[in-house]
């Protein structure tokens, strides 16, 4: 009897004991769902952010062009005949690209029919017309074929992101409009290519000029400054915090210094450019000389950071050898220790490097957030940085833009996965393990 | 002539001296075996000498010289104008130096502020004129002392390492003088800006909207600064994000150690490096242009009403930037819990699961805790996000689908396209900026020394 009974407990102990198992056993397989959904979640989301802007901005590197024949009449360009260079630059060659179009349709008479078929040529079309007038005088008078660039509105149209079947009234082009580009485009004047102008010319009003030329410029000059600055101050000051210093209250200081600076908002090195570099000592507002300056101090936490983990790494034997040899300290450290960590501190400075690239906040406190419409020549002259000039044109309402932004935005992640990827491999290449 | 020029003449100065400090120390000897150190430390003897005191001057003469300039120019104005009060004169000064450089002016240019702004432009340049002549005669002087005493004898390598070490020392500080200067500037500014407002006001006050009158008579812009809706906005996107970042950031490093195999972590920590290096100002431009109007018509069809630049759309995505920073710093303190407790977790029949919460979190709570502190700090700083996807004005509200403000936000927009330093406006940026500055300094050395010490415990 008390067998059975005992056997019947150990049963239902059984039974017990499976079932806690199993629910045991369903919270395990809970627990690494839950873990693979968070990391799925994180590349949905980098997948979604990148796909989400590719799709939008591929389109920028193609544009619109209308192939014209435009008589360069001398009545109009130079009536008197000076061939002076401010004459030709004041002439009115809107009035010889409208004549153009007439001549297509004739039909176009009235004041507003004229208004409205020009606003299908870009404003850039004259400019076009000045600048070959300006290389070449002699072709005045005569008639030439030459491409110009097509208004926004005529470039979203060919690239189907304005639609035909809303409301005229809702559409930015009108249905007389759509008519003369459709005969147009019946004629074979309409042709798309690659947008070479995107990439060399600076900010403009009208989308279809707008380039990334003079923010690349602005960019290119702030980042030599910041690394001409952060890269040997700070691996100066690793080399002192890592093998002269001593341990007292002074380089605990320091440390936590260094460290706290590395998770200083990005804005606050802007405010104190302002106070600093601008207020204090009078440095020109744009320049990317300022800009340079504080994203070197915001970039140098990071470069001390790697360079001190990079020398870190270098074994203790390498600088026995060396002292052994007769080598005075500093000379261990330059001729042995700094050779042999470099790759290291390459790869953080590149990293620092890739953020001071991206970071806008503390331009936009310097004043490097302007219309920028010329290529900065130096680093005095005022200009944007990439990743201003999309902060810039996200705000811009046309939805042409809107295209420029996110092309800007592909441009400068493309440029961050490049310096990334020089930082990976300059680590798989000569990362050492001792 | 200007300073780029003279400081790469300075530096081919020294250049210069290094070769001819060579060159004297391999003259005064027979043979390079006699000297003391190697020649081309002869050479660097030579060069510092001719480099560091010019350089020195140069220096100094640009931090004094703004000063210099200002007092000579201000002493060089009418009577009725030098009589003015210090603020008046700052802007007036301000004027003069715009105008020099061709820029527009607030107040119309006479006579006397041309003739001050001539006169700025010639102290300027017969200054930059007689610091080129100091400094690059100093350089030669230098220069020709270290070559008189360049001897055999001479020990130059022990000379040439002590000032090397001097300016390594200098380097190291530098950290702690751009904190300093960082500290100074936020609190000399917010000290002006609370000579207009009270701190009292500025800290709990419950309305802001930062616009003074132009005019004395304006109705309506008197200008409130009750900073407490921009901090309550700040708190409550910093939430949402943390809400999105905390648990997705811990369970996908949870994960990465304790369950992936390496293949699956070769790929999925670059694409969080990926996400981690992605600029802010794309998170901004994502959340402007997709999440924000996404999140508005999702709300639509559920019937809520949803403001287009709502405090969720700009903390979810901030969420997302902040989940790499979360699961890197935590995958680290995971991985720093010794092997044994997870072994001895296991030998006790734990399924990894349970060891997970009941062993390696509760071992790893003080690094998490520190790790979401950083990530917290990180969330408050953050300006591009919420500067393109939320609000600007200050609503004092707890609703996520309302469009709140944050102190990044006001402060670019208070700066931004403003040249004027005197208005209370401008002046509160800074004080926003101190608060900014105290809390994630904070929220910083806490989560440091948290993290610092929980390191030691398993080392």
């Amino acid at each position: 009897m008390s067998h059975l009974v005992v056997s019947s407990d150990q049963a239902q102990s059984d039974a017990a004991y499976r079932k806690r198992l199993a629910a045991r056993q369903r919270a395990e397989t809970r627990f690494k769902a839950y873990g693979m959904a968070a990391i799925l979640l994180a590349i949905a989301a980098l997948v979604v952010l990148i796909g989400a802007i590719a799709v939008r901005g591929y389109s920028a590197l193609l544009t619109t062009e209308l192939a014209l024949e435009i008589s360069l009449e001398r009545d109009v360009i130079d009536p008197d005949n000076t061939g002076k260079t401010e004459d030709l630059l004041q002439a009115d060659y809107n009035s010889l690209v409208l004549a153009s179009l007439m001549k297509l349709f004739p039909e176009v008479r009235s004041r507003s029919d004229r208004r409205a078929i020009l606003k299908i040529v870009s404003p850039g079309a004259a400019d076009a017309l000045r600048n070959l007038v300006l290389a070449d005088p002699s072709k005045i008078g005569k008639t030439v074929a030459v491409a110009v660039p097509a208004s926004d509105d005529i470039d979203m149209l060919v690239k189907g992101h304005t639609r035909r079947d809303v409301p005229e009234s809702d559409r930015r082009l009108s249905d007389k409009q759509l008519a003369w580009f459709d005969r147009l485009q019946a004629k074979g004047l309409v042709s798309t290519r690659f947008n070479s102008r995107f990439f060399t010319s600076g900010d403009s009003r009208e989308p279809e000029l707008a380039g990334i030329g003079a923010s690349l410029a602005g960019s290119a000059f702030a980042l030599l400054i910041t690394l001409l600055l952060s890269f040997p101050l700070g691996v100066a000051a690793a080399i002192y915090l890592q093998e002269f210093a001593p341990k007292n209250r002074w380089t605990d200081l320091i440390e936590v210094n260094i460290n706290n600076l590395a998770a200083v908002p990005s804005i606050v090195f802007g405010l104190l450019g302002l106070a600093v570099f601008l207020n204090f000592f009078g440095f020109p507002r744009s320049a990317p000389l300022v800009g340079g300056m504080v994203l070197a101090l915001m970039t140098l936490p990071t470069v001390i950071i790697a360079a001190r983990a990079a020398m870190l790494s270098v074994p203790p034997s390498i600088r026995e050898a060396a002292v052994g040899l007769g080598a005075s300290p500093l000379q261990v450290v330059i001729h042995h220790v700094l050779p042999l960590a470099m790759p290291g501190i390459l790869t953080g400075s590149i990293i620092g490097m890739a953020r001071a690239l991206g970071e806008t906040a503390p331009l936009l406190m310097i004043g490097m957030v302007a219309f920028v419409v010329d290529i900065p020549a130096s680093p005095m002259d005022p200009a944007t940085a990439l990743p201003v000039q999309v902060y810039l044109w996200a705000d811009s309402p046309e939805r042409a833009f809107v295209e420029k932004t996110a092309a800007a935005t592909l441009v400068l992640l493309v440029f961050l996965l490049a310096m990334n990827g020089l930082a990976i491999f300059l680590r798989k290449k000569f990362e050492r393990r001792w | 002539m200007n300073a780029l020029t003279l400081f790469t003449a300075i530096v081919l100065l020294s250049v210069a001296g290094f070769y001819v400090g060579r060159s004297r120390s391999l003259r005064v000897s027979g043979s390079a075996k006699e000297l003391h150190s190697l020649p081309s430390y002869y050479g660097m003897y030579a060069a510092l000498w001719a480099g560091i005191p010019a350089i020195v001057i140069f220096v100094l003469w640009f931090a004094m010289e703004p000063f210099l300039v200002r007092e000579l120019v201000i002493s060089a104005l009418p009577s009725d104008k030098q009589a003015l009060q210090p603020d008046r004169l700052g802007l007036l000064y301000n004027d003069i130096r715009n105008l020099a450089a061709g820029g527009a002016i607030s107040t119309n240019a006479d006579a006397s502020m041309r003739g001050a702004a001539d006169h700025y432009l010639a102290l300027r340049s017969t200054g930059l004129w007689a610091l080129a002549a100091l400094a690059l005669a100093t350089g030669a002087a230098g220069l020709a002392f270290a070559r008189s005493r360049i001897a055999p004898a001479l020990r130059a390598r022990p000379s040439v390492e002590r000032v090397i070490k001097v300016l390594l020392i200098l380097c190291s500080t530098l950290a702690v003088f751009v904190t300093i200067g960082i500290v100074l500037s936020l609190i000399f500014e917010s000290i002006r800006f609370f000579e207009k407002v009270s701190i009292f006001e500025f800290l709990f006050g419950l309305h802001w909207s930062p616009q003074t009158a132009l005019r004395a008579d304006q109705v309506g812009s008197s200008g409130a600064f009750g900073a407490v809706p921009v901090f309550a906005g700040t708190l409550l996107i910093t939430m949402i994000a943390m809400l999105v970042a905390a648990p997705v950031g811990l369970m996908s490093a949870i994960y990465m150690s304790e369950y992936a195999t390496p293949r699956v972590r070769g790929f999925a920590k670059p694409v969080l490096e990926i996400l981690a290096g992605i600029p802010t100002v794309v998170f901004g431009f994502f959340a402007a242009l997709i999440v924000g109007p996404y999140i508005r018509r999702l709300g639509e069809s559920l019937g809520l009403s949803v403001a287009s630049e709502s405090a969720l759309a700009a903390g979810l995505v901030m969420g997302v930037m902040i989940i790499p920073f979360v699961s890197s710093l935590s995958d680290d303190v995971i991985n720093a819990v010794p092997q044994t407790m997870r072994d001895g977790s296991y030998a006790m029949g734990a399924t990894k699961s349970e060891t997970v919460k009941k062993v390696i979190v509760p071992a790893a709570l003080p690094g998490i805790v520190g790790a979401l502190l950083l990530a917290v700090s990180r969330a408050i700083g953050e300006t591009m996000i919420v500067v393109m996807a939320a609000g600007l004005a200050a609503n004092l509200t707890a609703n996520p689908f309302e469009a709140v403000t944050t102190v990044t936000v006001q402060i670019v927009t208070l700066l931004v396209g403003d040249q004027e330093f005197d208005s209370a406006k401008t002046l509160a940026a800074f004080a926003l900026g101190l608060v900014l500055f105290c809390v994630t300094l904070v929220l910083n050395v806490v989560a440091l020394r948290v993290v610092q010490k929980y390191r030691e415990e398993y080392e």
